[in-house]
């Protein structure tokens, strides 16, 4: 498992051409080839993210079922982990490291740059579904302090105004 | 079933191979002061009150979670420890809203209790007043989440003694809160049995009966002990 094994290109031309119901048996085939087994939910939750994106509510209570594991237990892990989503998350995804070395490096302008052109705070999705920005600590590519990550690609040595000129195409696409 | 001899404050003690030092403490006379404890269910060793120190070890031991063993010698009471335990209340009191003269459980409540215990006059740290909510939707019973240290007692006891395992930890960090099922409302809840056993269990006024005012709430922790004892015992004392 990639730390960003999520990608919202791809995902986003698979979700136009697959319907939900195929999603839904897609879905079955991940359970079964666990199968059902209670102590890989983590695992099962990862996969059913890259499958639909994030973890709504129904998933969750889906899943829960099909693993007969309490509703409140599967609710609980995928709200533990930073990596679990339960709200749909932009086309384009910003995460700006504000790891050890990053944050030495001006981290803390690069974040507050990105949150101010695109209107949103960390964590947050733009309204048109366009744009989520979040914050990570640290995917292990110090020497290129400060780092954002644009749509699972690594941009280093990056400054207030290198980020505005990498946000400005993003934000315009859709 | 062996029994295994060692010291707590000065006082030789034995105890069966299987206790925990907090068993064989009670059981001795010897009070360790506890928060998360709860006799009955399995113990998690999370509020770290019942910390004690080991001859031999420079780490401190949480007495729930730790086995007897020969020739150990444990202090229960140090100016270490008294320090740590005044410092683990001072921040349960800053990390939460608890306001004692308008909370139900007023006098009843065990962090209140462990609070004038250990001689809490003043918290030293930062009120951080998160922005928490209340949850009135049940008929009968209210959950308040100003008031939770997040002991997760009412989580074991769902799960253990009632088996519906309705509650459970939700985010992590400053953001962790006790939810029920999806974190939807208590009373749109399909598997809650509204038993009531977390209402008995918890230790402050988190969960409370719906109705009651400030100092009403009194915990009926012997409803807790008789179906413990019915279970575990089969022993059906009323």
């Amino acid at each position: 498992m990639t730390l960003h094994s999520h990608t919202p290109k791809n995902q986003d031309s698979s979700t136009k051409h697959v319907s939900r119901a195929a999603h839904f048996k897609m879905l079955d085939v991940i359970l079964k080839r666990h199968q059902y087994r209670q102590d890989a939910l983590i695992e099962i939750l990862h996969q059913v993210q890259d499958l639909f994106g994030y973890l709504e509510t129904d998933l969750l209570r889906y899943i829960a079922q099909c693993l007969r594991l309490p509703l409140s237990r599967v609710y609980g892990v995928a709200t533990f982990y930073h990596l679990f989503s339960l709200a749909p998350r932009g086309t384009h995804r910003c995460v700006v490291c504000t790891g050890t070395a990053c944050y030495v490096k001006g981290a803390a302008a690069l974040l507050t740059t990105v949150e101010q052109f695109a209107h949103i705070h960390a964590g947050e999705t733009t309204p048109d579904h366009c744009l989520s920005v979040s914050t990570t600590r640290c995917p292990g590519t110090c020497g290129l302090a400060p780092i954002v990550v644009f749509d699972d690609q690594v941009c280093g040595y990056q400054t207030p105004n290198s980020v505005r000129d990498r946000l400005k195409p993003l934000l315009k696409q859709t | 079933m062996a029994v295994k001899t060692l010291i707590i404050d000065d006082q030789l003690i034995s105890a069966l191979e299987e206790e925990t030092l907090l068993q064989a403490a009670q059981a001795a006379g010897i009070h360790i002061p506890t928060l998360c404890y709860l006799e009955g269910i399995s113990e998690v060793g999370a509020c770290r009150l019942c910390l004690v120190e080991i001859a031999g070890s420079s780490k401190l031991h949480p007495a729930c979670v730790t086995k007897v063993a020969e020739g150990m010698s444990v202090r229960t009471q140090s100016d270490r420890l008294q320090k740590y335990r005044r410092l683990i209340i001072e921040m349960l009191f800053a990390e939460g809203n608890h306001i004692c003269a308008v909370c139900v459980a007023n006098g009843h409540c065990e962090l209140q209790q462990l609070a004038m215990d250990l001689g809490m006059d003043h918290v030293t740290l930062e009120y951080q007043f998160p922005n928490r909510l209340v949850d009135l939707s049940h008929d009968r019973f209210g959950m308040d989440h100003n008031r939770c240290v997040l002991c997760t007692r009412c989580i074991r006891v769902c799960d253990e003694l009632e088996g519906a395992h309705i509650w459970d930890m939700a985010g992590r960090g400053t953001r962790s809160q006790v939810i029920t099922d999806l974190n939807q409302p208590w009373g749109t809840s399909p598997t809650c049995t509204s038993c009531g056993k977390c209402v008995a269990a918890c230790p402050t006024g988190a969960i409370f009966h719906q109705g009651s005012t400030v100092g009403e709430m009194v915990h009926e922790r012997t409803r807790i002990e008789f179906i413990v004892n019915a279970r575990q015992n089969h022993q059906w004392q009323f």
